[in-house]
């Protein structure tokens, strides 16, 4: 009994300090030399009004840089209903 | 479905303007924040209020079943808007690259192929949040 609270306790604090190395070599919140906001942000920032005619960055990306992931979403969509159809939406039997 | 009349002629006097600015949402997706997505859910949630204050039956008649079919199929107009680019001679969905006129920004008409995209989007999001809402309300009344 004693052994497994041993095992579990040595499993709690090896993953606490893994997280907690991962947690300290985070880049600050909100810094702006962040690799989040350095590799295509600025990008986005400076030419989607040229490159895609959208005054809305978001749209912009959604549906002109990342148009294949937003086909990807209305499919999500599509196969939300099509299994909630394919459960419930047959004619009543009773 | 409810028989009280301030619920009843709310609802009745509201769902004209709920759509109304839900195609807004939809139409101006490339210009104000929003799009397809959020505007087609402010759609869907009109049908669904009309579902919750007149009944099923009621919402049925201003956008049956047969209507959400189609729109639910739209996703295939998504992917023949992706085939021009493909026809130009680049990238699947490409649209500025493609040759697709960009317009001035800023414009209703312009950002290539984001407002087609856009108006899809959102009827499609519209049928589905009214198809689930009314076949799981359906199976509920037995």
């Amino acid at each position: 009994m004693i052994r497994k609270w041993l095992i579990r306790l040595i499993f709690i604090v090896l993953l606490g300090y893994l997280v907690a190395g991962f947690v300290v070599g985070l880049p600050p919140f909100g810094s702006a030399d962040a690799p989040a906001y350095t590799h295509v942000v600025p990008r986005y920032i400076e030419r989607s009004v040229v490159e895609t005619g959208a005054t809305n960055i978001i749209s912009g990306i959604i549906l002109d840089y990342r148009a294949y992931d937003t086909m990807g979403e209305a499919t999500v969509l599509f196969t939300a209903a099509l299994a909630i159809l394919s459960l419930l939406g047959g004619e009543k039997d009773d | 479905m409810t028989e009280d009349i301030i619920v009843k002629t709310t609802a009745r006097l509201m769902t004209p303007f709920i759509q109304m600015f839900g195609l807004y949402i939809i139409l101006h997706g490339h210009l104000t924040p929003g799009g397809g997505f959020q505007g087609g859910a402010v759609i869907g949630a009109s049908m669904i209020l009309l579902a919750v204050v007149y009944g099923l039956e009621e919402g049925e008649k201003r956008m049956s079943h047969d209507l959400s079919t189609v729109l639910e199929s739209s996703t295939i107009v998504y992917v023949l808007i992706g085939f021009i680019g493909i026809a130009a001679g680049v990238n699947f969905l490409a649209s500025g690259a493609a040759g697709i006129p960009l317009g001035r920004p800023g414009d209703l008409l312009s950002g290539g192929m984001i407002l087609a995209l856009n108006i899809v989007i959102g009827f499609k999001v519209a049928s589905t949040g009214k198809t689930l809402f009314y076949t799981l309300a359906k199976e509920d009344e037995g």
